[in-house]
């Protein structure tokens, strides 16, 4: 049978079964999470792996884009240590953070499970969220000043957290001592564990509904399919070389700018992605592994060819190239916390490359900042900590289509910002501004989205404030003649009076001291502009500054329209 | 009081407008359709009445409408002002910073109040409902009037954390009241009080949105019942219960799902009546596919739902997955050979290739047509007088058969599968991925085409059969009629199970039984009972998401004992049922407390729709040949109106009636019940 050909109508029909059970699996981690960085920003995601290479097999809809690619490495991490070890049972699950082989951050928690038919293994199944606190110098882990790992979190290299079934309840007392949210982390831990045992359940079914190696056909006819799909939209594309390249503010430690370069090289139904020339491993958190350089890739594809299924077939086509000793390639034990950032401008890289081949698929680049912002205290009357964690949002870039979308999430995620009644619900602090920042959009033919300003005041005694961000020195860039959206700025109030506080490194503070009644102040990027500006309706301009998106010194300066009244 | 007094139920679509009559005295039934008036549904409204019986005559008027979907949809709401917290106009246009797809940037969202309509004021409510600026009064009074002079028709108002104190909210509200009365102000918290600052000011300002125009549909409709009669206006709500229609227009962001809610309450009640609590209940239109679980007699609720992207009412709502698989969806073989089913629609127009009024890709029903599960000399609604099964061979071999090498009927069969493949995708999403066991329940297929299908969902998911109810192609109709009258209520606790003072829930509950008993009573409407249901939305601290937690179902609210215990252990029994273990640690909290007042209807004897005598042989009308698994196979054809109760058919065979068909599969049977209703199973 695993020779035969499945017919196209029970692919379809299991496609579906196999999709059904990765998103119900999200659905279930993100309902019981403790976290609002799983709950609401669903920074986690499942799949569906397969049993020797680790390749993703099946993805859920709704979990973090940047997981695609990522929890491949994760899962080929456990298989070589299964290897090793030799002692691999059904109803293991493996427990792991490490970086530099699973990719992402330390933050990340992955747990996975082997499934076992009939006494071997038949593919592996992985659950992975961002926890709230894994201990480090910095709340929320995104320690700017990170010079190596340790001080962004502690490292769990992959070990049982359950042995043949049995839980093994030392693992997480060790992992519970080590961070400040110890309830969060049982709670989130939990939560995956649950999401794990629904996909046990569901996939169990499925396997015996239609039998082994039915299924098994049918995962490496969907590979094939991607694979195929996207090999004929690459075909589409005219053979050649684009390039591109963009800049870091900073790594945070040492205040110089990173430049990352990106040359695309397209050449019949295969495409290549090397990063030669981008800049050596740096000293501070920005550094990404090869595994976090390959799942970026992965979601950019993803997001320029948004029809092609989310499986490794996806990728065969595509060669991704990663100097040694480069930023995109950092080893053990260099600080990776802030991967989110270089990320970001990888995305931002394929859009500007691919603007002059495809520019249907391309936008302007989006706000291209996580912006983690963390403000941690003690409370007065009870002395217990708090630390209120979140990313905040930006514009999108405008495309052909339309403007850029306005306060959107991160091109990495899929995540949604907490109501700010829920944090000011649950940590000290109030919020006194939640609004779209005018003139933050790039200008042309089709505008970018409009970034945001938060200004958040201390209620408690004293707090830290430690943020994350980027895009403070160099602007999302417009694509096709569309011009650079406004940058991300941060302000912080001082003995010196309201907003005086700048960050030496632009985006990046490590515990700047608030007391009772200051504020904090970001004022977050918009998305670039999509083709010339001369290019724009006059009309479009009027409404805009009706609205109040553009100011009217924008609408002369950037668009060379006089407001009409 | 003498002469008939009807109670007729009519339900808007988007094709058709559906009447169900019923004459109380006498159980005198009637049904009819009449084409929809999209411009202005009143006039295919008041067309359908005629069909039923004199003004004079009808007593009470149910009515399920879409004018408040198709508003949100199509974006034809009133001009609509927000007045907002210093600082947080933005709120509604933010969104919960989300994207409209996951993959692909492209995309943009316009919020229904413009920028420059949205206006704000000085006040402040913190968290704990502290306030911290008492509201500008003269601030408010001023963005009203500025609202006004705009061309603004209608107002919202939603302050920050308004959900905890509404006192700053209320007075802004009297205040907009004073410089511009009018019938058409929104306080976020009078429709929602509840945390989330954007799901509410969304919520606020699509109900403001809508107000001015439902309004206008709403004295439209009164004045045409007045012009003849007396007769009563009752309006379904988007979670199946009544709301009298002066309630309506001042809620009309309740309304949103008032058309598919009227066939959900029809298919439980039609299925608790004939002995299948359990029902998983499918509309197949034209463009989509609608399935709503109904377990144990209980109709699932959804609290939110988006009419489009970034559109969010928070509002109870019979959740409802809907997917583009009807009868007009398109077939398609995809660059990576793979046969797609939508979700692109031909529509009413130029709708199926057999329809011969343009189409040339095949669609779902083509391939029913090609298959000779249609019949082509008899179509549904009467318009056309024959359809080309020739130009839809043509096109399924053209478009479909020729890519995977198939021939017509294989390709139409294929076709039916993948659409059957979607369809019980939809109802795995409701029912099996939910933990319901599949072979509880019974498909209830309604809508034109969903009874075509309904033999194979049955096979393909493992569920116990199917039931096709008498009149299937007014079965919102019938819903109208049947539904019971509701008031909802939420209010945000936010505060841990241990330190909760209970009384404050025994209060609120009280409070609601007062207000909602009070309205009940102001609706005039005959009712055979009233209860409360009361629900807590609860979670171990920490958590952002709840469960709902039932607390009780009761007619007699002073002897309602709610305590610490009692709501824990409720708790702790909804929690492991959900996943499967509980926490040891974390504390228990309390989000939010909901609660619906219900008046119980008369009930409708369903044995009165059981058809009269009749015989099998009479019902025979011949036979034709169906294509099942790769064969022509000759399929006995029957009146399914002039069967008996008790008739037992066996596939293949097809059951035709003017506004439906049912295919019954050569491994099933049909049977007539006492109800009349079509039940479909494997034979023995």
């Amino acid at each position: 049978m695993s020779d035969a050909a499945l017919d196209p109508v029970t692919l379809a029909v299991l496609n579906g079964r196999l999709e059904q059970i990765v998103d119900e699996m999200d659905a279930t981690l993100f309902r019981s999470a403790f976290n609002p960085i799983i709950a609401e920003a669903h920074d986690a995601s499942h799949g569906i792996y397969h049993r020797e290479t680790g390749e993703t097999l099946v993805q859920g809809k709704s979990g973090l884009p940047i997981f695609v690619g990522a929890m491949a490495f994760a899962v080929k991490t456990v298989i070589k240590k299964a290897a090793i070890d030799g002692d691999l049972a059904d109803g293991d699950v493996y427990i792991f953070n490490d970086p530099w082989d699973g990719g992402t951050h330390l933050s990340d928690f992955r747990l996975v499970r082997p499934v076992f038919r009939d006494g071997a293994v038949f593919c592996w199944i992985a659950s992975v969220g961002h926890w709230h606190d894994v201990g480090g110098a910095v709340p929320g882990n995104y320690n700017p000043a990170a010079t190596e790992a340790w001080q962004e979190g502690f490292v769990c290299p992959p070990v049982k957290l359950y042995r043949a079934g049995e839980y093994q309840p030392d693992i997480t007392a060790m992992l519970s001592a080590n961070s400040r949210l110890p309830v969060s982390l049982y709670g989130d831990m939990n939560a995956q564990i649950n999401a794990l045992d629904l996909g046990m359940e569901r996939l169990n079914g499925l396997l015996d509904d239609y039998g082994d190696e039915v299924i098994e056909t049918a995962l490496a006819a969907l590979r094939d399919r991607a694979e195929r799909l996207m090999r004929a939209e690459i075909a589409l594309l005219p053979d050649g070389v684009y390039s591109a390249e963009d800049w870091l503010d900073n790594d945070g430690v040492v205040d110089e700018p990173l430049k990352l370069v990106l040359t695309i090289t397209i050449s019949g139904d295969e495409m290549t992605l090397d990063f030669a020339g981008s800049a050596p491993g740096c000293l501070g958190p920005v550094n990404i592994s090869r595994a976090t350089t390959f799942a970026a890739c992965y979601v950019t594809m993803k997001h320029v060819f948004d029809e092609i299924p989310a499986n490794a077939g996806a990728m065969a086509p595509i060669h991704v190239l990663i100097p040694n000793g480069s930023i995109l390639a950092a080893e053990a034990p260099k600080p990776v916390g802030g991967y989110t950032e270089t990320i970001l401008r990888l995305i931002d890289l394929v859009f500007q490359a691919m603007a002059d081949v495809a520019p249907e698929r391309s936008n302007g680049c989006a706000y291209g900042t996580i912006n983690a912002l963390s403000i941690a205290g003690r409370r007065s009357d009870t002395g217990a900590p708090w630390v209120m964690f979140s990313f905040f949002g930006g514009g999108h870039g405008g495309s052909a289509e339309s403007d850029g979308l306005q306060h959107g999430n991160a091109p990495i995620s899929t995540a949604t910002i907490p109501p700010l009644e829920i944090l000011e619900a649950a940590y000290p602090v109030a919020f006194r501004q939640w609004a779209l920042r005018a003139d933050s959009g790039g200008p042309g033919k089709h505008r970018g989205g409009l970034g945001a300003i938060y200004e958040i005041e201390l209620l408690e005694k004293s707090a830290n404030v430690f943020l994350f961000g980027e895009r403070g020195r160099t602007n999302p860039p417009g694509i096709l003649g569309g011009g650079p959206a406004a940058g991300n700025r941060f302000r912080f109030d001082t003995d010196e009076g309201r907003n005086a506080g700048i960050p030496p490194m632009a985006s990046k503070i490590v515990g700047v001291k608030l007391e009772r009644g200051m504020r904090v102040r970001l004022e977050a990027p918009g998305g670039g502009g999509y083709g010339p500006v001369n290019e724009r309706d006059p009309a479009a301009v009027q409404a805009d500054l009706d609205a109040g998106y553009i100011s009217a010194d924008a609408a002369r300066s950037a668009y060379g329209v006089e407001p009409s009244s | 009081m003498s002469g008939p007094r009807w109670i007729i139920g009519v339900d808007v679509g988007g094709t058709f407008t559906d009447v169900f009559a019923l004459e109380q005295a006498t159980g005198q039934v009637l049904t009819a359709k009449t084409p929809s008036t999209p411009a202005d549904q009143s006039i295919g409204f008041v067309r359908g009445l005629g069909l039923a019986a004199p003004l004079a005559d009808i007593g009470t008027v149910v009515h399920g409408t879409t004018v408040g979907t198709n508003a949100l949809l199509e974006r034809k709401g009133a001009r609509t002002g927000l007045i907002a917290t210093e600082g947080f106009r933005d709120v509604l246009e933010m969104r919960r910073r989300d994207r409209p797809h996951t993959w692909g940037l492209r995309g943009t969202f316009k919020p229904v109040a413009a920028r420059q309509d949205r206006l704000e004021v000085r006040e402040r409510t913190l968290a704990d409902g502290t306030i911290e600026q008492a509201v500008d009064e003269a601030g408010v009074e001023a963005a009203a009037r500025a609202l006004a002079d705009a061309g603004c028709e209608s107002v919202a108002i939603a302050f920050v954390n308004a959900y905890a104190n509404p006192e700053n909210e209320q007075r802004a509200r009297a205040a907009v009241a004073r410089v511009w009365p009018n019938a058409h102000i929104t306080a976020a918290t009078d429709i929602l009080p509840e945390i989330r600052e954007f799901e509410r000011t969304s919520t606020a300002v699509l109900n403001a949105y809508l107000q001015p125009t439902m309004g206008r549909y709403i004295n439209r409709l009164h004045d045409a019942l007045a012009a003849g009669g007396d007769a009563g206006l009752l309006i379904v709500q988007s979670n199946g219960g009544l709301m009298t229609a002066a309630e309506s227009a001042r809620a009309p962001i309740r309304t949103a799902l008032s058309g598919p809610a009227a066939g959900v309450v029809a298919a439980q009640r039609v299925g608790v009546a004939a002995g299948y609590p359990n029902i998983i209940a499918c509309d197949m239109g034209g463009t989509s596919f609608d399935v709503s679980l109904i377990a144990d007699g209980q109709t699932a609720l959804a609290a939110e739902t988006s009419i489009d992207f970034g559109m969010t009412a928070r509002a109870p709502m019979v959740e409802i997955v809907t997917i583009g698989a009807g009868g007009g969806s398109i077939a398609w073989v995809d660059a990576g050979g793979m046969l797609r089913i939508g979700p692109e629609s031909a529509g009413a127009d130029p709708g199926p290739v057999a329809y011969g009024k343009g189409g040339t890709r095949p669609t779902v029903t083509d391939a029913n047509i090609v298959l000779g599960r249609i019949n082509p000399e008899r179509p549904i609604g009467g318009e056309l007088s024959r359809l080309d099964t020739e130009a839809a061979r043509a096109a399924l071999q053209a478009t479909i058969g020729d890519a995977l090498g198939l021939d017509p009927e294989q390709a139409a069969e294929a076709v039916i599968r993948v659409a059957n493949a979607r369809m019980t995708g939809a109802i795995r999403l409701v029912s099996i991925e939910r933990g319901h066991d599949p072979k509880s329940f019974l498909a209830m297929p309604f809508g034109g085409g969903g009874a075509l299908h309904a033999g194979a969902l049955v096979n393909e998911v493992g569920l116990a059969g199917a039931i096709s109810p008498r009149y299937p192609g007014v079965l919102s109709a019938l819903g109208c009629v049947i539904a019971d009258m509701r008031r909802d209520f939420v209010q945000t606790i936010n505060r841990p199970l241990p330190s909760l003072d209970t009384s404050v829930l025994t209060d609120a509950i009280a409070a609601y039984w007062r207000d909602g008993t009070a309205a009940l009573d102001d609706a005039g409407v005959a009712l055979d009972a009233r209860r409360i249901e009361i629900e807590l939305d609860m979670h171990y601290q920490g958590q952002t998401h709840a469960i709902p937690v039932r607390i009780a179902s009761t007619d007699d609210v002073s002897r309602l004992e709610i305590n610490a215990d009692s709501v824990q252990s409720a708790f702790e029994a909804a929690y492991l049922s959900q996943y499967g273990r509980l926490l040891d640690g974390p504390v228990i909290r309390v989000m939010n407390l909901r609660a619906a007042v219900i008046g119980v209807r008369p009930r409708f004897d369903l044995t009165q729709l059981a058809p009269d005598g009749g015989d099998i042989a009479t019902a025979r009308t011949g036979s034709r040949p169906v294509y099942v698994d790769g064969a022509w196979t000759d399929a006995t054809i029957y009146d399914r109106l002039a069967l008996p109760v008790g008739a037992v058919i066996n596939g293949p065979a097809v059951l035709e009636q003017p506004d439906a068909t049912i295919f019954v599969e050569p491994d099933l049977s049909a049977r007539v019940d006492s109800l009349g209703n079509v039940i479909l199973e494997r034979q023995a």
